[in-house]
């Protein structure tokens, strides 16, 4: 007992020093900007290159999408798209450096050049794209905001939320659309907001919230986190459309390319039914479309900066998009997360290669 | 030797204006070079910063300000609501729940630090042990962990909403905070404040009275009960009068939460406690070392003259002491006022967590919200700072 009071002590000391640390990176980003001289924007794969490693912001705290294991090796879908990246340039899924990053310090981190790629579970929307000076490469998530109470509760609708307390996330679309939601819907809410999604999780847990909101996706990641997950229940209702994508700096339109079509070489490669166990049989394909993909026809990778067989190595390093997804989030993980929208345009879903040719 | 100390600070003798002139415009020079270094280098930044944020399509102004902000804060001193309100005005909200913080635990940690020091001197050995077990087990640990515990450990332990303790009265208290009832105050109640206000009024006056008697004629007014009476008893007879023009609303208990009276959210109260406890420590040493500064034969000779203990402390040790307490006493004040943003580690809606957290994440300008937010820190401390010297003025010894 004891030492569980001692590790909680820890861990919240150390949620804590990382709220406080997104702060010191905006301050610091102040200074740079003040003080320091024009970053060169253009050059992030020589300078990828020349570090001999990728540098990836990742969520570090959400089962499925990003997280370290107790021996530091990361794993989840967004890990999974970094490693591609890095299998892309290098030739080896493992020259990626992590750094967690908390919803606060994302764009901070992106903007100031401690991050080569943010891959972090992060919502595509105009403002952020139009003036935090990033890109957005491709949307690899269909998502959207929901809620999770606990069963004892007996609330079957978000529209039954009125009154309630809800933890949230500070920083993140998911704030401003609970507030959108509750007025929308003529209802008042209690609003508690936490730097960190693990104190928002941890005061929901103690029941000072009645409901957690954010990505649905997250919200299954989140539940199992939970002292009993099985007395929690996720609500029917998806409140807002979430585009999770990777984003680059922008005016390096170089590097915006590298990270769009890795994800694309995922969607193709799924399409065209490569996957990681029969990419090898694939390059004695005859059909054009693969041997495009594979780089045994064309100069695709050579336009990139990278080597023609690009994708062969992102396929072989982590598979196509389908299995990064079911292995990280879908049947393959506790997550059990259906396609839905992530599903290919062919089965029914928004997922869609753009053309290697 | 003698020359140079003709040159130097005390010309006796030839030519003393000239070189004190030619001296003093040296000075000035050199102080309008260092502005002017000081005032590029600002001004550099500032246009690099442009640049700079120009150059990577940040956007950057002060144009956000009255944009609508869009999120909800739990605490909010004013009217503020998501749909209607600006991010000035979440700064608004953020500033004066920083000030109810930092106010209320510097009153606090003063008192509690008082009371601390005080007893360390105690020659009660069991007082003294256990001030000083206070002092040196709340100093050597560091405010985030013992904020942490407040918080975690104390304030979440408290009941749920359902199992709600019931305060006599029609309070509730449970792990969403404190319920009060919320005084609404009828059409007379003017009356009773403006009885009050007149009931203060005339206990100073009395006081005032009462001091210049006993230094004309040195026998001492016992004025105390009077002016309390003066101060509860006007304003009692005008709430009778008036038909007792005040109700309560009281908080009831909801599906989901407490709804209506006054709420005390538990971060507020985590990070009150933590803060004063934390600071009176501090204060505590800062008061033992200024009553021990005070030199026993004063003490002796109060004693000598027939003053009794009591009489001693308020009227010879105490106005010594303050002079050595101000100074460090302001600085424990500072330290508090700049550590109510660790307000960010428990979710409490201070300026930092709303303004440098939620404003500036939402509208991603980095460099225009830490430049205010450190300004406006600044500014909270400057202002505490000149109160504190204007004080420490009126304590400091008058020499005759």
């Amino acid at each position: 007992m004891k030492r569980v009071a001692t590790a909680l002590a820890i861990a919240s000391l150390a949620i804590a020093s990382r709220a406080i640390a997104s702060r010191a990176l905006a301050s610091a980003l102040a200074l740079t900007l003040a003080f320091g001289m024009q970053a060169a924007t253009a050059q992030t794969l020589k300078a990828v290159k020349d570090r001999g490693q990728l540098i990836c912001g990742a969520n570090g705290t959400l089962a499925g999408f990003g997280l370290p294991d107790p021996q530091g090796n990361w794993t989840g879908f967004d890990v999974d798209f970094c490693r591609a990246i890095a299998a892309a340039i290098f030739n080896d899924p493992t020259k990626v450096k992590f750094v967690p990053l908390t919803a606060a310090d994302r764009f901070t981190a992106l903007q100031s050049g401690e991050i080569d790629v943010l891959s972090r579970n992060t919502t595509w929307t105009m403002s952020r794209d139009t003036s935090l000076g990033i890109d957005f490469a491709a949307v690899n998530f269909y998502d959207g905001q929901g809620f999770m109470v606990r069963k004892s509760l007996k609330v079957n609708s978000a529209l039954e939320l009125n009154d309630a307390a809800v933890c949230v996330q500070q920083g993140t679309t998911t704030e401003l659309n609970l507030a959108d939601y509750f007025r929308a819907n003529t209802m008042s809410l209690k609003t508690v907001t936490f730097a960190t999604a693990d104190e928002a999780v941890k005061a929901y847990d103690t029941s000072r919230c009645d409901a957690y909101t954010t990505d649905s996706s997250a919200l299954y990641g989140e539940r199992l986190r939970l002292s009993d997950s099985s007395a929690h229940v996720v609500l029917p209702e998806i409140i807002s459309k979430e585009p999770l994508s990777p984003a680059v700096r922008q005016g390096d339109d170089n590097w915006e390319d590298i990270v769009r079509w890795t994800h694309h070489a995922m969607i193709n490669a799924e399409e065209l039914g490569i996957n990681q166990k029969n990419v090898d049989a694939m390059l004695k394909s005859s059909a054009p479309d693969i041997r495009r993909l594979l780089g045994v026809e064309g100069q695709f990778g050579d336009a990139l900066g990278l080597t023609n067989d690009w994708a062969y190595r992102i396929i072989k390093a982590v598979g196509n998009y389908g299995e990064s997804f079911e292995r990280n989030v879908g049947q393959g993980s506790p997550l059990k997360i259906a396609r839905g929208l992530n599903a290919l345009w062919t089965k029914g879903g928004l997922q869609y290669g753009l053309p290697v040719r | 030797m003698a020359e140079t100390v003709n040159n130097g600070s005390r010309p006796t003798s030839s030519r003393p204006t000239s070189s004190r002139r030619a001296r003093r415009s040296r000075d000035i020079a050199l102080q309008l070079a260092l502005l002017a270094v000081v005032g590029g280098v600002a001004y550099a930044a500032i246009v690099n910063a442009a640049q700079n944020l120009a150059h990577a399509h940040i956007a950057s102004g002060f144009g956000f300000w009255n944009n609508t902000a869009g999120f909800d804060i739990s605490q909010t001193l004013i009217d503020y609501s998501a749909s209607a309100s600006t991010f000035g005005r979440a700064f608004w909200v953020g500033l004066l729940n920083t000030l109810l913080i930092a106010s209320l635990g510097i009153v606090l940690a003063t008192v509690l630090g008082f009371v601390v020091g005080l007893a360390r001197l105690s020659r009660n050995w069991l007082v003294a042990k256990v001030a000083c077990a206070y002092v040196e087990a709340i100093r050597n640990v560091p405010l985030l962990l013992q904020l942490l515990f407040w918080y975690n450990a104390v304030l979440k332990s408290l009941p749920e909403l359902r199992a709600s303790v019931t305060l006599p009265g029609g309070g509730f208290l449970n792990n969403r905070g404190l319920f009060l009832p919320r005084p609404e105050f009828g059409p007379g109640f003017g009356y009773v404040s403006i009885a009050l206000a007149i009931g203060i009024a005339a206990s100073i006056s009395l006081r005032v009275w009462s001091r210049r008697r006993q230094e004309r004629t040195g026998a001492p007014v016992r004025v105390a009960w009077l002016a309390l009476g003066l101060i509860a008893g006007p304003p009692l007879v005008v709430f009778a009068l008036a038909g007792a023009p005040l109700s309560f609303s009281l908080p009831q208990l909801g599906r989901f939460n407490v709804l209506g009276g006054v709420e005390i959210l538990p971060e507020f109260a985590a990070l009150l406690v933590a803060l004063s406890v934390y600071t009176a420590a501090f204060i505590a040493e800062v008061v033992r070392a200024g009553v021990l500064a005070v030199p026993h034969g004063q003490t002796e000779a109060a004693q000598a003259l027939g003053l009794r203990p009591r009489a001693t402390l308020r009227l010879v040790v105490v106005p010594q002491a303050m002079r050595v307490i101000v100074p460090p006493l302001t600085s424990q004040y500072l330290n508090l006022i700049k550590n109510s943003s660790l307000a960010v580690a428990i979710g409490y809606p201070d300026l930092f967590q709303v303004f440098a957290g939620s404003v500036l994440n939402i509208t991603g300008q980095a460099v225009e919200v830490i430049a205010i937010t450190m300004a406006v820190y600044l500014a909270i401390s400057l202002v505490a700072s000149l109160l504190m010297n204007i004080y420490g003025q009126t304590v400091a010894v008058v020499e005759r």
